[in-house]
């Protein structure tokens, strides 16, 4: 209880539309949970909830032992939120952003201080902390508001979308970073995602779907449930597309009898052995086929299995 | 002491922010002026306010309307801020800490205050040039009525902005409102001889009251410039009423806005 974030048939209505339908789920600290959906799946709108901006429909929300509803005094204290948007004043140095937002958290002084270079130095940003926010590039932005978010020493983080706006580079370095927070000081970090790449990085995810969650667990345990291999066919003339890739549909039903989902102008089918499957497809249908793309199940292919649309 | 902390950060922030954009204080500042040597130059060879003695000319009548509207458009220049933080999502920032939407709407208000009062001081410095002679108790008087007013336009503003999530909107109500109730204050025009309907609008006003203190404060010694206005005490109270009227009527609005 005082080690875990709790959401309880947690459900929210704006006006007619339901964006998050009876969604429960539990996290320990020292996990790192990713939230994966598309936009509109209720991502965001968990996340606000989450973050203490809005009150939910219904349901409840337990967070290390506090209750949502009752004591978001308490939870605010606990929480470090890493916005979208970013979250700092571009006329303000980074130390000044600092500096306002430990003041908001009630520290003052030395331990402020303290804190501050500490931060700076285990971000690698000490070298700009007198220059303004607007004059730094998007990634560090990023890095200063996360490490911001760190300042009064949160339990609990939360962060929405945070690779957006990001490079690669950048991308596998907060992965590293929120891996060793989470490893070393037991923090019990939540974020939402809509690549694959970042959920995969997670120790475990929950999918989100049209407001429900559809899917719970590790990425491996996830993409276990797809089980077998993935082939993905295109077919080979460009015009008149969506008839001739029905033809070879149907040709491929009736030779191999495996049943092709069409999504996006190819043919995806889910198959054991699929390097056999793909060798045989070839050789059976070689003028009809442009190219053939054979691997293993991602939570793409999960997602796509339990709501049979695409993540993007 | 810790508890005042999240209050004077914020303040402090508005502040750091005006004067790192400069050209604030000139847009604050630059209008009114434009207006009153403007409109004041040329209404005043054929315009008399009516009740005030014969050596007030309208330049000089229009003096303290002109403080009001500088005070007015530095409040809605930091209301404005508000409703920028909200794009930008530094206010989320904000609202997701432990400090008290309370604090927070006092945070902001302080700072459009300490602004506005700073501009208005500087249009003061003005006053000799028209004949206006100060001595201390106007002095302090008038920084008093100022402040007050500040503060109640201030969170006027806020009570605004708190709801707005773009800034045209903000422009619109301006327009609407803001800019009427500064027509109808008694600084554009006195009270004395309009008709009823108008002179009723302008009774209801309560920027009329925070005018009227103004006036009285400026001529303390010099009954006659004054012209028929509500009477200082009365102007003082309800200038006061005012400011906690928004005040209160910011905060709840901040609390309702949990988005």
């Amino acid at each position: 209880m005082e080690n875990r974030v709790e959401v309880e048939n947690l459900s929210h209505t704006y006006q007619t539309r339901c964006a998050l339908d009876n969604v429960s789920f539990t996290v320990s600290r020292g996990e790192i949970f990713g939230l994966l959906g598309p936009n509109g799946s209720g991502k965001t709108t968990l996340f606000r909830i989450l973050s203490t901006l809005m009150r939910p429909t219904s349901g409840n929300v337990n967070i290390l032992g506090h209750n949502l509803a009752r004591e978001a005094k308490a939870i605010r204290q606990l929480l470090g939120v890493v916005f979208q948007h970013p979250g700092l004043d571009d006329k303000l140095t980074v130390r000044e952003n600092f500096r306002h937002h430990g003041h908001l958290y009630g520290l003052s002084g030395k331990h402020l201080h303290n804190q501050i270079r500490k931060l700076l130095e285990r971000f690698g940003v000490g070298d700009r902390a007198d220059e303004r926010i607007e004059v730094l590039s998007g990634g560090l932005q990023r890095r200063v508001e996360i490490a911001k978010a760190m300042l009064h020493s949160p339990r609990v983080l939360l962060l929405d979308e945070p690779s957006s706006g990001l490079d690669v580079g950048a991308r596998q370095q907060l992965r590293l970073y929120l891996q060793t927070l989470a490893e070393t000081e037991n923090m019990l970090v939540l974020l939402t995602t809509h690549l694959l790449e970042e959920a995969e990085a997670c120790n475990r995810i929950g999918i989100l779907d049209t407001g429900r969650l559809v899917a719970l667990g590790t990425p491996g345990a996830l993409k276990a449930q797809v089980g077998s291999d993935i082939v993905l066919i295109e077919s080979s003339t460009k015009q008149n597309t969506s008839p001739n890739i029905e033809t070879l549909r149907t040709a491929i039903i009736e030779r191999f009898g495996v049943l092709p989902i069409l999504t996006e102008n190819c043919l995806r089918i889910e198959c054991e052995r699929g390097h056999e499957f793909a060798r045989d497809v070839v050789t059976a249908f070689s003028d009809k086929i442009q190219s053939v793309r054979f691997g293993k199940p991602t939570l793409e292919d999960v997602f796509m299995k339990l709501t049979g649309n695409s993540l993007s | 002491m810790r508890s005042l902390l999240p209050v004077t950060t914020i303040w402090w922030r508005e502040l750091v922010r005006f004067y790192r954009q400069r050209s604030r204080l000139f847009s604050a500042m630059a209008q009114p002026l434009v207006f009153w040597l403007l409109i004041g130059s040329g209404l005043n060879a054929s315009f008399r306010p009516a009740g005030i003695s014969e050596q007030t000319d309208y330049i000089e009548y229009f003096y303290p309307g002109i403080v009001i509207l500088v005070l007015l458009f530095t409040a809605i220049f930091a209301t404005i801020s508000v409703v920028h933080d909200r794009q930008e999502g530094f206010l989320q920032g904000i609202l997701v800490s432990p400090v008290p939407r309370w604090r927070i709407v006092i945070g902001q208000a302080l700072g459009g205050t300490t602004l506005a009062l700073i501009q208005g001081l500087l249009l003061l410095a003005l006053a000799p040039l028209i004949g206006i002679t100060l001595d201390v108790t106007s002095g302090l008087l008038i920084i008093g009525v100022m402040a007050l007013l500040a503060f109640g336009l201030t969170n006027l503003g806020l009570l605004i902005a708190w709801r707005m999530d773009s800034t045209q909107g903000f422009h619109a109500i301006m327009n609407l409102l803001l800019i009427p109730i500064w027509l109808l204050s008694g600084a554009f025009f006195p009270m004395t001889g309009a008709p009823e309907w108008l002179s009723w609008t302008m009774k209801l006003n309560p920027l009329t009251y925070g005018l009227a203190a103004l006036r009285h404060s400026l001529y303390l010694n010099t009954a006659t410039a004054v012209g028929e206005v509500p009477p200082l005490l009365l102007s003082g109270l309800i200038t006061l009423l005012f400011c906690m009227v928004t005040y209160v009527g910011a905060t709840i609005t901040a609390t309702l806005q949990i988005d």
